[in-house]
């Protein structure tokens, strides 16, 4: 790593990051010693085969989890010691989680969806929320959907609608696992491109994926294999999402 | 979040299931309003109870033969002999706290007349009978102390023998007939107004009254009264006037000093009492079984809950996720139960008042008590509190991970 990258703010720290699980009598290490980091405004993919470890990992970055042993700095705090409704409150202020499946609320509107996060902070007042929700879901060009029901969406939509949920509280970092997994390739390609205007406008992005292709369109990939760090490798040539998409052959029309 | 939108929150996944909130509601809903129905019954009874005996004039005191019943013991029939006609006598004559006295001898039996019978009860009274029980002859006239010495065979009758033996209205035809009670002719000199039927659906109006001594040696051929009736200057002199009278009765009957009463004297507040407390252990009884259809309601409410949190999984990975603590995820799933609850509990409160005002169409008093409705409000929100929190303690002890991967 350069020197130039030192002295950018370090967004996540991972210092030798353990995490184990007792299944009977065996002992699955699922991470066996994770350590880097990662500055703001970094577009990381993490990848490695199946079991590798990428979800775990995930989890402990969202701090859903903590580590066995290690530690842990989100934006300079430490996490491991943290209690439950302390990493709840973290993952409030901090973390923006887009799923593989979406996981909106059923019948309820694209706003309201993106409202959520900002419900369980009670610094937000109700017109606040409802400004917030709007500005996200216009960043991800959806402005226009705002009163859509989860249900009267395409899968496209609804993963936009997620990532303006993940955006809302304005995340020190945006977690994705598979988050273009259910779409078709052209969906995909859209979703890449709202990843790479985000990470263009200083958002710091991890994406997990099984996909190769998408590294190609990150400014950092991480590959874990058996829950270790194999490779981590800074991206000199990051692709255009939308120009790929302009190249993608027209969807016919029904 | 706070708690209004926690609310919004609950309010709308309870809208969102609409079938199956109402089915958990139907519980809540039919055990509250056969609690309201109950209430409203006894409450309705005893009113209407005490309104009665109050009509009858609440100075009345009733004298009986025996020793108070009240503790259940069994007495010789002897023991039910002990009111005679002395004692009438040294009340009358010893009398300053009370105003009216009558003896009474009743009878029950056919009554005929023409081709006409009917079956009703003949009561052997003084003519101050009907001055205690604030009762007017409306066609004819009363019997006297003449009538009285002479045993004559002359009677008032209500309402219901007129129109049971003349026919509807013949009251002034019927003055002066003679009726003939198990075989005895009387002969009819008045006719009493009507006074309808009384809460234990009695008809009032289905009455022969004639002088006590008649019915004592011609009908009933007894030496003894069943009882005396009084009425005390005041109601508030009854107290007075029952102290007057134990002290005749003993004397009369010479008991000693450390002998108990061989009479009981009842005065109507006490009857009222009687009657209220009995109302009372009656409600209490029906109030207590509807009160377990609540707890079965209340078991439902958690079943249909877990089986909601189990289905919201997902839902309540996703929250957990984006920030909710567990306190505030079981908090949700808290008010989404007290609120199916309590809906219950106002559905059920209103369906009960519904009811409730039907019943005295088909003649069956009824009064809401106010407060059976608070206390009803109040179970329910109990219910859903006790009923809502092990569910809610389920989905608050969800782990987010395995939650939100949940299918
Ligand atoms: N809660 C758990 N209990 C026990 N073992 C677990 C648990 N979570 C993960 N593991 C194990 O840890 C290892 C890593 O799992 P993880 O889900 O992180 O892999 P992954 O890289 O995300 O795989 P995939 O690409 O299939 O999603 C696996 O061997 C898995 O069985
Ligand atoms: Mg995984």
């Amino acid at each position: 790593m350069n020197s130039q990258q030192d002295k950018r703010k370090v967004v996540i720290e991972l210092d030798n990051v353990k995490r184990y699980f007792q299944v009977g009598s065996e002992t699955v290490k699922a991470l066996r010693g994770v350590s880097f980091k990662i500055y703001e405004g970094e577009f990381v993919t993490i990848m490695g085969t199946s079991g590798s470890g990428k979800s775990t990992l995930l989890n402990q970055l969202g701090c859903l989890d903590t580590p066995t042993s290690g530690e842990y700095y989100l934006d300079g705090t430490p996490v491991r010691k943290m209690s439950k409704n302390q990493r709840a409150k973290l993952r409030n202020r901090k973390i923006g989680f887009v799923f593989q499946n979406y996981n909106l609320l059923a019948k309820t509107t694209a706003v309201e969806n993106v409202e959520l996060p900002l419900m369980y902070n009670n610094k937000y007042t109700s017109k606040q929320r409802r400004e917030a929700a709007i500005q996200a879901l216009q960043a991800v060009g959806l402005g226009d959907r705002l009163e859509h029901k989860s249900n009267q969406m395409s899968g496209g939509q609804m993963q936009r609608v997620a990532i303006a949920r993940a955006l809302v509280n304005k995340p020190a970092v945006l977690l994705a696992d598979e988050a273009t997994g259910n779409l078709d390739t052209r969906t995909s390609f859209e979703m890449l491109v709202l990843f790479q205007k985000l990470h263009q406008e200083g958002h710091t992005i991890i994406f997990v994926t099984h996909n190769p292709e998408i590294a190609e369109y990150a400014s950092r990939n991480i590959n874990l294999r058996d829950g270790k760090v194999r490779e981590d490798t800074i991206n000199p040539h990051i692709k255009s999402a939308a120009e790929a998409l302009a190249a993608l052959p027209q969807p016919q029309d029904d | 979040m706070n708690i209004l939108n926690l609310f919004k929150v609950s309010i709308r996944a309870v809208a969102n299931n609409k079938m199956r909130s109402f089915l958990s509601m139907l519980g809540i809903i039919i055990g509250v309003a056969a609690i309201i129905i109950m209430m409203s019954i006894g409450q309705g009874s005893k009113e209407s109870i005490r309104q009665e005996l109050s009509t009858m004039g609440t100075n009345l005191l009733t004298i009986r033969p025996g020793a108070d019943m009240r503790g259940g013991v069994r007495q010789d029939p002897s023991a039910m002999q002990t009111l005679k006609i002395g004692d009438y006598q040294c009340i009358v004559n010893e009398k300053k706290f009370v105003s009216y006295v009558s003896p009474e001898v009743t009878a029950s039996g056919q009554v005929i007349y023409g081709n006409s019978n009917t079956t009703s009860t003949i009561y052997g009274e003084s003519p101050e009978y009907l001055d205690i029980k604030q009762w007017k002859v409306e066609e004819g006239q009363n019997f006297n102390e003449e009538d009285i010495r002479k045993a004559s065979k002359v009677c008032v009758v209500g309402k219901t023998i007129v129109n049971e033996l003349f026919g509807e209205g013949k009251e002034a035809e019927a003055i002066g007939k003679n009726i003939r009670f198990k075989s005895i002719p009387l002969r009819i000199v008045g006719v009493l107004e009507g006074k309808g039927y009384n809460s234990w659906g009695m008809d009032q109006d289905n009455v022969i009254i004639a002088p006590y001594t008649c019915v004592m040696k011609r009908i009933a051929a007894q030496t003894y009264f069943s009882s005396i009736v009084c009425s005390a200057l005041t109601e508030e002199l009854s107290d007075a006037a029952i102290e007057e009278l134990t002290q005749i009765l003993r004397n009369n009957h010479k008991l000693k000093e450390n002998a108990v009463d061989d009479f009981t004297i009842r005065s109507q507040a006490e009857m009222m009492d009687t009657m209220s407390s009995t109302m009372d252990t009656v409600t209490i009884i029906l109030v207590v079984a509807a009160a377990f259809s609540l707890l079965v309601a209340g078991i439902g409410i958690m079943n249909i809950m877990l089986v909601s949190v189990t289905e919201r999984t997902k839902e309540i990975g996703l929250r957990m996720a984006v920030g909710a603590t567990g306190m505030v995820i079981s908090l949700q799933f808290l008010i989404e139960s007290v609120l199916i609850s309590l809906t219950g509990g106002l559905i059920g409160v209103l369906l009960g008042c519904l009811i409730s005002q039907l019943f005295p169409l088909i003649g069956m008093p009824s009064s809401i008590p106010a407060w059976s409705i608070y206390v009803s409000f109040a179970v329910c929100t109990l219910i859903g509190i006790i009923f809502g929190y092990i569910p809610a303690r389920k989905a608050a002890n969800m782990d987010p991970i395995e939650a939100i991967r949940h299918e």
